[in-house]
């Protein structure tokens, strides 16, 4: 008889399975979910997101003006996927963006490197704005000048005392 | 308004206006046709350098081309053929990959078993010498080292840029000129 209860004691209870499983399922949901949200994760972009960042500062040669992230031609999938397989060797972004300018020239950059006759293209806008600064200032100052020569400019002279009686006399004649 | 300064605003808008019809003259220039044939050094996919000015007396054909070009597709096996067929005669074949990824390229010829001397445009130093608006665009260079035409377009059986016809007359034409 005793043996009979000792032996229930021992045996699992109905639905003890269960629970392991639940609890088990549960610790490996917080796990994936911790490891989905851990920062580690967050931060690390995937090779789609760098080649999108990297293309977005190069343009099509064959289409101008047109970036390389956003291109829809072959041409341009050809080099979106050179500069995947290029990230994947472990080349660096500026080992990449090398590469494109010196097999299709410095058109393929956004902007034209800060070097010799290229130098205008910064200059320029600089001195055109400043330029412009110059000519409104010296526009605007002369348009004060001028009001201001008018608003002070001197009064008519005034008529002589005997010209102006007269004036008033002959006006109370009439 | 100081004098000096409507002189120097009247000097930039002037070089402005100069500036930007230059571009749009350089851009809307034609393809090269005529006239002296500019000169380049093409480095092949093999690493061997060619320079234009040393095939004089020689009949050339400059094809500008590139892998992702679908009606380059269409004029490659017969340009193959046709410099089989002149080689021995003094014709040189030269192929110049447009805007290209190197394996793509390699990929290319050998996709149609392309044997005439090729390479990229490397740094697309060559392509804006002949104006080229697009691939496929051929040039043709006579002996006399000038240019007697070009075929902005396919050279297939019924292109209407230039027919294979047209081509190989074109071909015996060159040959034909002292």
């Amino acid at each position: 008889m005793q043996s009979k209860i000792s032996n229930r004691k021992h045996r699992p209870e109905r639905g003890e399975g269960s629970k392991i499983i639940f609890a088990v399922a549960t610790i490996f949901v917080i796990a994936l979910a911790w490891f989905a949200a851990s920062p580690v994760g967050a931060q690390t972009p995937s090779v789609d997101d760098e080649v999108n960042r990297i293309a977005k500062t190069l343009y099509c040669p064959v289409c101008p003006n047109t970036p390389l992230d956003v291109c829809n031609t072959q041409a341009c999938a050809d080099w979106r996927k050179q500069i995947k397989e290029m990230l994947i060797q472990g080349k660096s972004e500026q080992q990449i963006r090398d590469y494109f300018v010196q097999q299709f020239g410095e058109r393929v950059l956004g902007a034209p490197p800060a070097e010799g006759f290229n130098w205008i293209a910064y200059i320029l806008p600089a001195l055109g704005i400043v330029l412009g600064a110059v000519v409104a200032w010296l526009t605007v100052r002369q348009w004060i000048l001028r009001r201001a020569d008018v608003t002070s400019a001197p009064e008519a002279p005034a008529i002589p005392k005997e010209y102006a009686d007269r004036i008033e006399k002959e006006l109370k004649e009439y | 308004m100081p004098r000096w300064v409507q002189i120097v605003v009247f000097i930039a808008v002037i070089a402005l206006i100069g500036f930007f019809a230059f571009g749009l003259r350089v851009r809307g220039a034609p393809a090269l046709g005529s006239g002296p044939a500019p000169d380049f050094t093409l480095k092949s996919f093999d690493g061997q350098s060619l320079k234009l000015s040393d095939l004089r007396g020689k009949v050339v054909i400059i094809n500008f081309w590139a892998s992702w070009c679908g009606p380059c597709r269409d004029e490659a096996a017969f340009l193959e053929k046709t410099w089989r067929q002149y080689k021995d005669r003094g014709v040189v074949f030269l192929g110049i990959d447009y805007n290209d990824v190197e394996p793509n390229a390699r990929a290319y010829l050998k996709e149609f078993d392309i044997t005439y001397y090729n390479g990229p445009d490397l740094g697309g130093i060559i392509s804006p010498l002949y104006r080229i608006k697009g691939v496929p665009e051929t040039y043709f260079v006579g002996k006399d080292g000038n240019l007697y035409g070009n075929a902005l377009g396919p050279i297939t059986r019924d292109s209407g840029y230039m027919t294979e016809r047209e081509f190989i007359r074109k071909i015996e034409e060159m040959l034909a000129q002292k």
